[in-house]
Order: structure tokens, then sequence, then C-alpha cells
């Protein structure tokens, strides 16, 4: 058995030193699982994922991503973020946009060199998106988005896929889609990604991380309406789905 | 006289026109970044403290004697500092970082205006400043801009890849290891340089439309930031070439002539899209 992707114990994080948002937070995940976190807005979804990313520090406890440091991890984690946040004014091409993928410790300055074309254009065929190179990204729908920020992450052949409310404003047969090729990445990469909605969360998804403060980690198929209830502290339309194995 | 007459005949007029296409080309590819990543403000305010490096140069060659204190050489010095401030406060403390902007921007011209009043020549030079005086560049300070041409362009075309990363998706560029901090303070370094370039040509007041217009126009027009740079440096120069003919003849101020017409220029720009917006829109229904 390997050792865990992203390991935590007794993290705890608070601004300014008073305003909790996590406390002892103990959690494994391990290689090639494909996990969910979810939880109410505030509960510390974003703050989980920034500390996995080593953007924030804990005030107390440890955490080892990929066997060390979340800092000297960073390069090997493909990170999604949510496109909402982008300027859709931005001068850019599809293209660019997951060459920026290539960038790290071998390419801190100078020009990108034709195996970093390469390999760009091969994962952004691998999201469905041959021949949409040139086109600029501000004319792409929210789907097609996605799919070039997926390529972005993956790009740089990582070991970790951490992905930040990836189906937020994508109709359902788009989601969908997005999904299966998540799925197909899971063969060969551990998938963890953060979602406030719950009900496309059960069918995919084989462990679930609960963050409302403090977290709990849930088999998909244990989850019932009581914890969903207590995580969001209020009634949660509930939908089941059967995992056919 | 005609515009096209004159050129052959005054050297002063030759400099001007060569001033323009020098400062456009750092223009062109500052300003997109300028307008990409949303830093006008700091522009302004980096445009702004240039009157004390000015001021202070002038200051101590009339008063003191000291040769080589040239206005140009005060005007690097000042942008340099004024961009070097600016991105350590508004890095280290940017909920007011506004503020902060706001009042370097008032202190760096007061400070400016100072050492002017301690100086003999008050009124005429402070004008030029202000107001830009293209017709009084010297062979010598064209020589200089062409280094700072050289400067600003070679570091952005070696760190093209970088910068543009840094700007679309600052969260990011830090995740893949790069030092973001640096390249912003980078980046509004070029910004000084190009700012003190384009103070020659329409002065402080005016520098910021000249950065931001140019690049604003291109953006409208392409889909890259390489080319929105190119388009931006072209449009640059023709709004500061066009600005000087239009101006030579009824003799009036080149630095405000160029900026009615690149400003014109804009609002062309944005009515004509919106014109073929709205008849795209039309056929669609149809």
């Amino acid at each position: 058995m390997s050792a865990p992707v992203i390991e935590l114990e007794g993290v705890s994080f608070a601004f300014d030193g008073r305003h909790p948002v996590l406390s002892d937070v103990t959690l494994a995940v391990e290689p090639l699982s494909f996990a969910c976190m979810i939880g109410p807005n505030g509960g510390g979804k974003t703050t989980l994922l920034k500390l996995i990313l080593g953007l924030l520090e804990p005030t107390t406890g440890r955490i080892r991503v990929l066997g060390t440091s979340p800092q000297r991890a960073r390069h090997r984690i493909g990170y999604m973020s949510q496109h909402a946040t982008l300027d859709r004014a931005f001068p850019v091409r599809v293209l660019d946009v997951v060459l920026m993928g290539r960038l790290g410790p071998r390419r801190v300055a100078g020009p990108f060199d034709r195996a970093d074309v390469a390999a760009a254009r091969d994962t952004l065929a691998g999201v469905g998106l041959a021949g949409w190179e040139r086109r600029p990204f501000a004319d792409l729908s929210g789907g097609q988005r996605q799919r070039v920020l997926l390529a972005r992450a993956l790009t740089s052949s990582p070991e970790l896929l951490l992905l930040d409310e990836p189906a937020s404003g994508l109709d359902q047969k788009v989601e969908r889609d997005f999904f299966d090729l998540l799925i197909e990445l899971n063969r060969t990469t551990t998938v963890v990604l953060v979602s406030h909605d719950l009900g496309f969360v059960q069918s995919f998804v084989r462990s679930v991380i609960c963050v409302h403060g403090a977290v709990d980690v849930h088999e998909t198929n244990q989850l019932d309406g009581n914890t969903i209830r207590e995580l969001y502290s209020g009634e949660v339309r509930m939908v089941r789905h059967d995992h056919s194995e | 006289m005609d515009f096209l007459d004159a050129l052959p005949r005054f050297a002063f007029l030759q400099h001007a026109l060569l001033a323009g296409v020098l400062a456009g080309v750092a223009c062109g590819v500052v300003g997109s970044f300028v307008v990409v990543r949303r830093i006008t403000s700091i522009a302004g305010a980096i445009a702004h403290c240039v009157l004390a490096g000015l001021g202070a140069a002038r200051w101590l060659q009339v008063v003191h004697g000291q040769a080589w204190a040239s206005p140009m050489l005060g005007a690097v010095a000042a942008a340099l500092i004024a961009a070097l401030l600016i991105g350590v406060i508004s890095l280290r403390a940017k909920e007011r970082e506004d503020t902060l902007i706001g009042a370097l921007w008032a202190v760096g011209m007061a400070v400016g205006i100072l050492f002017i009043a301690r100086t003999p020549g008050y009124d005429q030079d402070l004008m030029s400043y202000l107001f830009g005086n293209i017709l009084l560049v010297r062979g010598s300070d064209l020589w200089l801009m062409l280094a700072l041409d050289l400067v600003v362009v070679a570091l952005c075309a070696a760190l093209y890849p970088q910068l543009q990363a840094v700007c679309f998706d600052e969260e990011f560029a830090r995740l893949r290891g790069l030092h973001v901090e640096l390249y912003y303070l980078l980046l509004l370094g070029l910004t000084a340089l190009t700012v003190v370039l384009l103070v020659t040509v329409v002065g402080i007041v005016l520098v910021i439309a000249l950065l931001t217009l140019p690049a604003a126009i291109a953006g409208q027009l392409t889909s890259t930031l390489r080319g929105m740079m190119a388009a931006a440096a072209v449009l640059s120069i023709a709004f500061t070439i066009t600005g000087l003919a239009v101006s030579y003849g009824p003799d009036l101020p080149a630095g405000a002539t160029t900026i009615v017409i690149a400003g014109l220029a804009y609002l062309a720009v944005l009515g004509g899209r919106r014109v073929l917006r709205r008849s795209a829109a039309v056929a669609k229904e149809r």
C-alpha cells in the first residue's frame, strides 16, 4: 500500500489567529481515489484547498502532499480554478491558455519550445478540443472554457488533480460529459474536486469529504439524509444513486 | 507653413517625429500590459511622481550647477522609485491600495512643484513638464529614448509567456512556481520607464491617455496579447504623428492635439463595434 497523496494531521486554520475556519482536521486521500469536498458556503472548502496547495499556512498541524510539503509538491499538482473568476475580455487564444500549464520550475523565463507546444496540443485533443487551438478563449462557451482550463491543469502531467467547482455554470449534458472525462483521467491520476452541489457528487465520486469547520470523510454509499442535514444544518433535497459495479 | 513642407527643413520636427516613433513602440507593448492587468491608476501615480524627479534634477542643475543631473535622468529615477514604492505597498496592504496610490500621486506632484518653485524659470518648465513639448526633444534625448525602448522591449520579449500568465491568472502562475511578486514589480518598473518616454511626448498629465487609449482600441481589434501590442504600437505612433502634423499649422499644443485624436478614435471604434454587433444581431433574427 503506497502512502496517501494528501495527508492532514490535526490541521487548524484561523484568519488573523482569531476567526477559526477549520479546526483539528485529520484526513488522508489515497492514491487514485476520486474524492469530493462538499460543504456549505463559508464552511472552509476553499481554505482547505488553499492549504493543500500551500497558498495558506496552517495555524497548527501538519500537511503532506505527494510525500512532501505543499510548496514543494505544487508543480506536480494540476489545479483547475473557477473560470468565472477570469477576465472574459483578456485577449488570449485557447492554446496560449493551455501552454500556461507548461510553465514551471523548468520554464521560469524564456519562450516555450516545440515539446511544450506539442504537449499542449495533445492535451487539448484529449479534452475533445482538437482544432480549437487558435480560437479566442473569450469566444468559448462555459463548458468549453472548463475543458480548456482542465487541459491547462493536465498538460504538466500532474500526479494529483485538484478542481475547484468544475461543474459550476454547466448544463446537465455538458456536466455529464465533463465528469466522464474526469472518470477516464482517474485511472491514472488522483482526483479531488470541490463542489457545493450534492446531486452529482454521489453518482461519480467514491468518497466525500464534508467540510464544515470540522471535516468528516464518508464513503459515498454510506451518505444518508442525516449526514447531509447535519452538514448543511437544514433540509436538503437528497438524490440517491446506486453504483453499478 | 505646412507640416510636410517643414519636416525636411527643420531638425526639431524630425526629432519630434522620431521621439513619437520611439515612445510609441514601448507604449504599445507596456500599455497593453497596463490595460489587461488593470493598473491604469498605478501608471497615473507613477507619471505624476515623475514631476518630483524632473523638478529635483532641474533644481540641482540650475541652482547647484550639477550638470550631470539631466531632467531625463531625474525622471527615470523618480519613476522607478515610485514604481517600487507602489509595488511594495500594494503587495503588502491590499485593502487600502487605492488610497495609497492617490496619496503618492499628489505627494509626488507636490514635491516636484516645490523644487520647481525654488528654481528660476518656473513657469516655462512646469508647463512643458505637465503638458509635454515634443518640439523640444534634442538629439541626445533620442539616444536615451532608444536605450529605454530597447530595455523595455527586450525584457517583454524574453519574459512574454510568464508576464502573460501572471496577468491572466495570478494564482495559477504562482502555483506553477513563478515568482508572481517579482513579475509584478518588473511590470511596474517597465511601466515607469514607458511613462518617462511618454512624458517627453505628451507631458505628465496626458500620459495615461496615450498609455491606455491605443491599447484599449487594439484590444477591440485583436484576440491575442501579442497582436494587441503590435496594433497599439502602430496606433500610438499614428496618433502622435497625426497630432504633430495637425497641430503644426495652427500652432496648437501637439500633446493635447494627439490625445484628442486618440480619444476620438477610441469613441469611433466603440461606436463602430456597437453598430456592427447590432446589425449582426438583426441578421441573426432574420
